[in-house]
């Protein structure tokens, strides 16, 4: 808590941002006289997502999120680098950037209100439009009250990628670009860093080396698009895009492989997009929304790298537990390795 | 000869303890966290009663396969290196066989009802029908 004010040490961090949150708003917000109603949603290790309402004179108040990782958090996050597609996460204003490019080209995504600035005292972040909606995958592929809007959601998503690849990478100059070579490269790297061997995992990074796409033009890759990352209304379908902080600049059809990967099913293994719908459906709204003609065998080179990508993450978290976190929760999704075993299995030796 | 009950009936009802009285009296937070506790606990309990005899036939099948002495993590270690460099594919015979048997295994203790693996479970039981 050293980046909080330390002469305030009587008000808790919640009071400390209430009262900043407050200042900024009459300083930024025309017409705005003041916040109500801060809670804070979650709280990751780096990052923290806070509710709250923009009051106005004359009554009517304005929901809104604040994204935001505390000054004194900044150096833990830049420590923990890799770059974009490697699978490490861009800062709170590059994402903010990338929010407004998305927002550009009609991709939904919450409107960006506000970027911080140092003077606001918040750390880096900003602050967006609160979407209400469903964002839990389990209840997407599963609650009667998605049963009509299911059958149409894969071909949304198809549109809503080939929007998103359409922004020019250099538009967003700071996102990092990576090739299907280099991700291998560093996905292996994470895999012997574990030290404990999958013959599994060698046999898909084997599969990947051989049938690794050729080179082509780069485009914008949201790096994390799949159920859990969307939100979803009954009758709309998809209303938001979330969790950017994996975009990088890179192979387009990485998008379109990662959200058919197994476990973004949520359990429904026979709707290969999300748990909720059809592959061809998710490639004739690609094509349709202008995105390039797609090539099923890249598209499954990518459902692949997903699924070892994914299963690395989890042996890692082995490594997490034994130094620096032994919480329970670790210790069962490092268990939970051996799930992408199984799928690869499915794919490549079935 | 260590006392009963084995540690396997211990953890069974351990786990029975946090599934049920554990979580009906404790707040949404740490409810959740009992059922992870839960789920680990029997993550132990099957590995306890699974994980030998499931290991013992991944050595023969080791041994077999790569013609060479070794525990296991010293022979899935050189399983890796030969399929890393191409000595080893998936047409060299009993691979496939060997890494299914393996996986399979592994995901019994893990995470049986894990989606994947009962689509997997489905399709294999039909392949041996047909």
């Amino acid at each position: 808590m050293a980046a909080d004010n330390p002469q305030a040490d009587t008000k808790s961090p919640a009071e400390i941002l209430a009262e900043r949150l407050g200042a900024l708003a009459h300083r930024r917000f025309h017409a705005a006289n003041g916040v109500a109603r801060v809670a804070r949603l979650t709280a990751g290790a780096t990052q923290e997502i806070w509710r709250f309402d923009l009051t106005h004179e004359g009554g009517s108040d304005t929901p809104l999120i604040l994204r935001r990782t505390p000054a004194g958090r900044m150096a833990a996050a830049a420590s923990g680098a890799g770059g974009g597609g490697g699978g490490s996460s861009i800062s709170l204003d590059v994402e903010a950037e990338v929010l407004r490019l998305a927002e550009g080209v009609h991709v939904p995504v919450p409107s960006v209100k506000y970027v911080l600035s140092p003077q606001d005292e918040l750390g880096v972040g900003f602050i967006m439009e609160y979407v209400e909606g469903e964002t839990l995958g389990g209840r997407i592929v599963r609650d009667a009250r998605f049963e009509a809007t299911r059958p149409k959601l894969a071909r949304q998503c198809g549109e809503i990628l080939a929007r998103i690849h359409s922004i020019s990478p250099g538009a967003a100059p700071k996102l990092r670009h990576q090739t299907p070579a280099e991700l291998v490269a560093h996905w292996r790297a994470a895999y012997d860093n574990s030290n404990c061997p999958r013959p599994v995992f060698d046999l898909a990074f084997a599969w990947l080396q051989a049938r690794l796409p050729p080179a082509r033009e780069p485009t914008l890759v949201h790096g994390d698009f799949r159920n859990g990352n969307l939100m979803f209304r009954p009758g709309e379908g998809v209303v938001a895009v979330l969790d950017w902080e994996l975009a990088h600049v890179g192979d387009p059809m990485e998008d379109l492989g990662w959200i058919c990967v197994n476990p973004w099913r949520f359990g429904v293994v026979d709707k290969p997009v999300g748990g909720f719908g059809e592959r061809e459906d998710l490639y004739a709204g690609y094509e349709a929304a202008g995105g390039e003609k797609v090539d099923r065998a890249h598209v499954r080179f990518w459902e692949v790298f997903g699924a070892l990508r994914w299963g690395v993450m989890c042996a890692g978290m082995t490594a997490a537990f034994r130094m620096g976190d032994p919480s329970v929760e670790r210790a069962v999704i490092a268990r939970r390795a051996s799930e992408t075993e199984v799928d690869l299995m499915r794919m490549l030796a079935p | 000869m260590q006392d009963e009950p084995r540690p396997e009936e211990i953890l069974a009802a351990v786990a029975a303890f946090l599934k049920g009285p554990a979580v009906r009296e404790s707040g949404p937070h740490i409810s959740f966290q009992l059922r992870v506790c839960a789920n680990a606990v029997e993550i132990a309990q099957r590995c306890i009663t699974l994980g030998p005899p499931a290991e013992a036939e991944e050595l023969a099948r080791l041994h077999a396969l790569l013609l060479t002495d070794g525990d296991l993590p010293t022979l899935n270690r050189e399983l890796a290196a030969r399929i890393r460099d191409g000595r080893v594919t998936l047409e060299t015979p009993g691979l496939k066989e060997h890494l299914w048997a393996t996986t399979m295994a592994k995901l019994a203790v893990d995470q049986p009802n894990y989606s994947g693996y009962r689509a997997a479970l489905a399709e294999r039981a039909a392949g041996k029908e047909a």
